[in-house]
């Protein structure tokens, strides 16, 4: 992994025109603009993990937290048959939702990339995508309850047209409507680099390959998605990383009925139980990075950027 | 490409469906939250009124959503203000190579990455270690900071890798200093970029909810308290508050555009 890939050679004119201390201030520079991004990060991400992982062998007795070493947090945690069906529950909606949010991701990158004519209209089209992500995911959630409640447009619907007799109760309030809205929320996180990496797609290989006679199917298996993977990896990341650490969606949505391990380990927060919940946070931390690294391995997305 | 055929037109359809399905909920309780005093959650609609909205700002109501839109007005600003300065400060830092950058990089985009709870049980259980009160303006600021940031740095970062070097050449050449050649030809050539990270840093702000529900203290930003009507409002006030706030956020996301496209305008025509 080396620096260069991310950082741009300095100009030779800039330099040259430098003499002296002006020189070695300029080589100082770099870390003098990046101080204040260290300091964030470091107090505000760093120094927050490492607490969570400290907290994670200590003990608590009467909800104080005990400083010390023990490892009965994890065993607790990896013993417990709960721990393990909540990482089993929260992996399936991870596959459903990446699948779902690929699918549908992949089609409207592809329909605006490919299809969209004027340059204006797709960057009309594509922000109206994108601009959901500018509001509250809460809020998001809660508009599904007109459509899925006991009471709700679906239900209204099923009964005007006879198709059944009674409300679907299985719509508000189930593993159904968590995916649901798992989907609304995170689609975009797929469209908007699958979409990114087409609109780098070369359009001479896209003709090269008509010429060579391929049809559209093949174009699309041969050249657009191979070329689309970075962009697709990219999606999987935030979509897999968001849905596994989730716990607002799947308490709203499932009203309580689903577990996550978001959920388990915010429970156990309002109980207070802190190393006990700082545990599940490293095990699931741990997994995630599992997960990113292993789509890493598949993608290399540093060229991306 | 192909423009016309069944292929092009189930495209099209799907993609409006798509819309539909993004849009579709949300202008349901706009509409919704136009009730009839009598009426429920779900359609029909039992008269068209302003109740629900009116009941928002009567002192009856549950919380306190006057002072958490005050709060979360306040944290959004502050956390947009010092967005855009630190990722443009580490954009022009990462243009050079120095010790660490990669490091740094990885550690920005760690914030991306590392599931929200995580970020909010760990700020809070810093505090509490630290023996300091977790508040708005000091845990929650954090950790709304390690969220923002890492999109700003992205950002600044892809408009730095396309960055025409000669245009500071030749300001050099002209006998700029460096300070000059960054206010007047670096700034005003990145100012619809930056226009563009201050967006983001307002609006995810505004609008975070799971790093900020163990990193807020004592009194709630809004996210969090439209979090806490869900649980003990059954009304459509909630959807009241739902489309008011909603109508402020693309408010601001509509402006931003609309001065953005109006700079851009002005540029082509003056050059």
């Amino acid at each position: 992994m080396s620096s260069t890939v991310i950082t741009a050679a300095p100009t030779g004119a800039a330099d040259d025109r430098v003499k002296g201390g002006r020189r070695r201030f300029a080589a100082f520079l770099p870390y003098l603009q990046s101080l204040p991004l260290w300091l964030v990060m470091g107090v505000f991400l760093l120094i927050p993990i490492a607490t969570i992982v400290a907290v994670s062998f200590w003990d608590d007795q009467e909800y104080a937290l005990v400083p010390t070493f023990i490892l009965d947090n994890y065993r607790d945690a990896l013993s417990s048959r709960v721990t393990w069906d909540t990482y089993l529950s929260t992996i399936r909606y991870a596959v459903i939702v990446w699948a779902a949010t690929l699918a549908i991701g992949f089609t409207v990158a592809y329909f605006l990339a490919f299809h969209v004519r004027s340059t204006l209209w797709q960057m009309v089209l594509f922000q109206l995508c994108a601009i959901p992500f500018l509001t509250s995911n809460i809020i998001r959630m809660i508009s599904w309850i007109p459509f899925l409640g006991r009471n709700g447009l679906i239900n209204q619907t099923l009964i005007d047209l006879h198709l059944t007799d009674h409300p679907l109760e299985f719509l508000l309030f189930s593993p159904f409507a968590v995916v649901l809205a798992f989907v609304h929320l995170y689609t975009l996180f797929m469209v908007v680099p699958i979409f990114n990496t087409m609109m780098r797609i070369d359009r001479a290989l896209v003709e090269a390959a008509r010429d060579a006679g391929a049809g559209p199917l093949s174009v699309l298996r041969h050249v657009i998605v191979p070329l689309s993977l970075p962009g697709m990896s990219i999606g999987t990341i935030f979509v897999v990383t968001l849905v596994m650490g989730d716990f607002v969606t799947v308490q709203m949505m499932s009203g309580g009925q689903s577990a996550s391990v978001g959920l388990l380990m915010k429970n156990e927060i309002s109980l207070l139980q802190y190393p006990s919940a700082a545990a599940h946070a490293v095990v699931l931390l741990v997994t995630v990075l599992l997960m990113v690294w292993a789509i890493l391995r598949v993608v290399d997305i540093r060229k991306e950027l | 490409m192909e423009k016309s055929g069944p292929r092009h037109w189930l495209l099209s359809a799907f993609f409006a469906l798509f819309v539909l399905f993004l849009y579709g909920p949300t202008v349901t309780i706009f509409i919704l939250s136009f009730q009839g005093p009598d009426g429920g959650l779900t359609f029909p609609m039992r008269g068209v009124s302003l109740h629900w909205f009116a009941n928002l700002f009567e002192k009856q109501m549950v919380g306190d959503f006057g002072g958490s839109f005050r709060r979360s007005m306040a944290l959004a600003l502050i956390v947009m203000g010092i967005t855009v300065l630190v990722a443009l400060s580490a954009g022009l830092a990462f243009r050079r190579r120095f010790l660490g950058a990669t490091v740094l990089f990885y550690l920005t985009i760690a914030g991306l990455i590392v599931p929200s709870i995580l970020i909010s049980l760990g700020i809070g259980l810093m505090f509490n270690v630290a023996g300091l009160p977790p508040a708005w303006w000091s845990s929650a600021l954090g950790a709304h900071l390690t969220w923002t940031l890492p999109f700003g740095v992205l950002i600044m970062f892809a408009v730095f890798n396309r960055f025409d070097h000669a245009l500071e050449e030749a300001a050099y050449d002209l006998g700029a200093s460096p300070w000059q050649s960054f206010r007047h030809v670096v700034l005003p050539l990145i100012m619809p970029s930056l226009i563009g990270v201050a967006l983001f840093g307002f609006s995810l702000s505004y609008d975070e909810f799971a790093r900020t529900i163990m990193a807020a203290g004592t009194d709630n930003t809004l996210p969090l308290e439209v979090y806490g009507m869900t649980t003990n409002v059954t009304s459509p006030v909630l959807y009241a508050l739902g489309s008011l706030t909603t109508a402020f956020s693309l408010a601001v996301v509509v402006s931003v555009v609309a001065v953005v496209l109006t700079m851009r305008r002005r540029a082509r025509a003056a050059g």
